[in-house]
């Protein structure tokens, strides 16, 4: 049974700006699923058309079982959400949010507050639970954040960029906590925009680009789509494109050669195998190179591939997007 | 039920947030204040004025003084709401079972309180000055609840305009362009007889005159009951509007996401 799906979702914001555009996936009950895209893809407005804050113009959606349009008050009942800007009451203590929480789902007295204790307890937060939510770190309230949607044991999850904005330390301690939430059949959906953390967390991932999926499947399926890995020399001196090409002409197995300033792409059903074969063609030719990676494929390339463009290429334009649009 | 525990988890909320900061009260009574002692001293010679009826101004500016307050403080109440709106705290509750009339309700039990402790403190203060409540209690008692009626219309009015602007820049502007204008064309500075003939009509549709007329007849020593009652019942049905206003505007900020 699928905790979520969502047939051909559209939306369109006033100004024109299409946010959905049919856009479809479906996530299996306790798994973890990631929306992986850049920013302005869509991501976050699926999120809040599955939790019922917003209504899509187009297109079917049903959580836990319950239609989003038909049955808002079905699907509420089932989920935890921790949006972007995290949703805690700064001025209340940590304890107190979840509190609200819980009586806002009809919990009260000893099991609620066992219930508030066991997760301050699991999130770390049993020390500074009675401190304002205000004087925590940006680590400590996302924390809380996801703490307070569990509080009420929802059967569906869902985490809007929950490592956004955080520093890489701090990130990779979020990761470890929600890798902890697989199992007890709790279904995570998990948008993002890095690459990385879409490849630890999720089992299940659909690329997003522009208001539609473009690619779906586990992140070792969607590398495998590409063929064998990639290898990268450094070149000492450079070296004109015709040149590299003619020298690796004759080795066996490699592909889709690409010299960019002094790096020289390819890539090779084994890489490993490869490589001597490339610096020796190299060597013959004259070309000398400084270094030599062989990788296996990243997401990146999964998403250079059905998106056309890189990822970082993406969030550039859709960064000069929204400044244009600001201004 | 449900609607009624949900209002009184979020009045919690609300109040834990007030008993931290409680010199908020104190802070927004320095105004009141010094229309009371200021004002008061200042159009002191206004009773002489055939007509006006009353040879203590102070005493006649009081009961204003009090509705004022709640109508000014009121009229903020859609600031937090903007903060719950940057932070995404609205939004989670907007995908809770939560009923969304407590999100209102909440702040306006709240903002009842607020009003009823800064009516005793101003009322308490008019004492001191020279004021009476000839009515005693019972009149104090109608005075701070018109006043409390005032403040939920207005505070509905200032949510759902948070709500819809979204932006503090303009509902400070809105509130401020609203506030004093209301205000003069009241009774609650000078008495309605004496005001020229067009702005005492205007005064007549005054949600704000409503509340102060019947809120300083209730406190003379033989109150027109009838003429409180239908003040009352108009503030009342204000109030409904302004609620309906606020609980549409939800709606509208949801259409908007």
């Amino acid at each position: 049974m699928y905790a979520i799906e969502a047939a051909s979702l559209a939306k369109t914001y006033p100004g024109d700006v299409r946010a959905l555009d049919g856009l479809s996936f479906s996530v299996e009950q306790g798994t973890v699923f990631g929306l992986l895209g850049p920013n302005g893809a869509g991501k976050s407005t699926t999120v809040k058309i599955l939790t019922t804050l917003a209504h899509p113009d187009a297109g079917s959606a049903s959580v836990a079982g319950h239609d989003v349009l038909a049955e808002p008050a079905g699907v509420r009942e089932a989920i935890g959400v921790v949006s972007q800007q995290g949703g805690h009451d700064r001025e209340a203590t940590g304890r107190e949010n979840m509190r609200l929480q819980g009586q806002v789902y009809d919990m009260s007295g000893a099991d609620l507050e066992r219930r508030i204790d066991s997760l301050l307890e699991q999130f770390h937060l049993t020390e500074a639970a009675d401190r304002l939510a205000r004087e925590y770190s940006g680590g400590m309230q996302r924390r809380l954040d996801i703490a307070t949607a569990l509080v009420h044991k929802p059967r569906v999850l869902f985490l809007d960029e929950p490592t956004t904005g955080l520093d890489p330390e701090v990130r990779a301690e979020m990761w470890e906590e929600i890798a902890r939430l697989r199992g007890e059949g709790l279904t995570v959906l998990l948008t993002t925009h890095y690459l990385e953390e879409a490849d630890r967390l999720a089992a299940q991932l659909a690329i997003v680009d522009k208001g539609k999926v473009v690619a779906e499947g586990s992140p070792d399926e969607l590398k495998r789509e590409l063929r064998g890995d990639a290898i990268h020399v450094e070149l000492a001196n450079g070296a004109a494109d015709g040149d590299v090409a003619t020298a690796l002409d004759g080795v066996p197995g490699v592909t889709e050669v690409m010299v960019e300033d002094r790096a020289l792409h390819a890539r090779a059903d084994d890489g490993a195998r490869t490589v001597p074969g490339v610096l020796a063609a190299l060597e013959a030719a004259g070309i000398e190179a400084a270094a030599v990676t062989v990788a296996r494929p990243s997401l990146d390339d999964v998403y250079l591939r059905h998106a056309g463009r890189t990822f970082s290429e993406a969030e550039a334009q859709t960064d000069t997007a929204d400044q244009e649009e600001s201004r | 039920m449900k609607a009624i525990a949900d209002a009184r988890h979020m009045t919690v909320r609300h109040l834990m947030a007030l008993w931290r900061q409680p010199w908020w009260i104190a802070v927004s009574l320095v105004q009141p204040v010094i229309w009371l002692l200021l004002f008061g001293a200042l159009f002191k010679a206004v009773t002489d004025i055939p007509g006006f009826g009353s040879d203590n101004y102070v005493q006649f500016l009081a009961p204003g003084v009090v509705v004022m307050t709640a109508f000014f403080g009121a009229g903020w109440t859609g600031m937090p709401v903007i903060e719950d709106l940057d932070r995404g705290v609205i939004d989670r509750f907007l995908v809770s079972p939560v009923r969304r009339s407590s999100l209102i309700t909440g702040r306006l039990a709240q903002g009842g309180l607020t009003t009823a402790i800064q009516s005793l403190i101003i009322v308490l203060l008019a004492l001191a000055v020279g004021a009476t409540f000839a009515n005693g209690i019972v009149g104090v008692a109608v005075l701070i609840a018109v006043s409390v009626l005032i403040g939920s219309a207005f505070g509905c009015l200032s949510i759902g305009l948070a709500l819809l602007a979204r932006r503090e820049e303009t509902l400070i502007a809105t509130v401020q362009f609203l506030l004093l204008p209301l205000s003069f064309v009241s009774a609650t500075f000078m008495q309605k007889d004496l005001m020229p003939d067009w702005m005492a009509t205007v005064a007549d549709y005054n949600p704000l005159n409503w509340a102060v007329e019947a809120g300083r007849e209730a406190v003379t020593a033989s109150p027109d009951w009838a003429a409180i009652a239908g003040k009352t019942g108009l503030l009342i049905a204000f109030l409904v509007v302004c609620g309906f206003f606020a609980m549409r505007a939800f709606r509208t900020y949801q259409r908007s996401v």
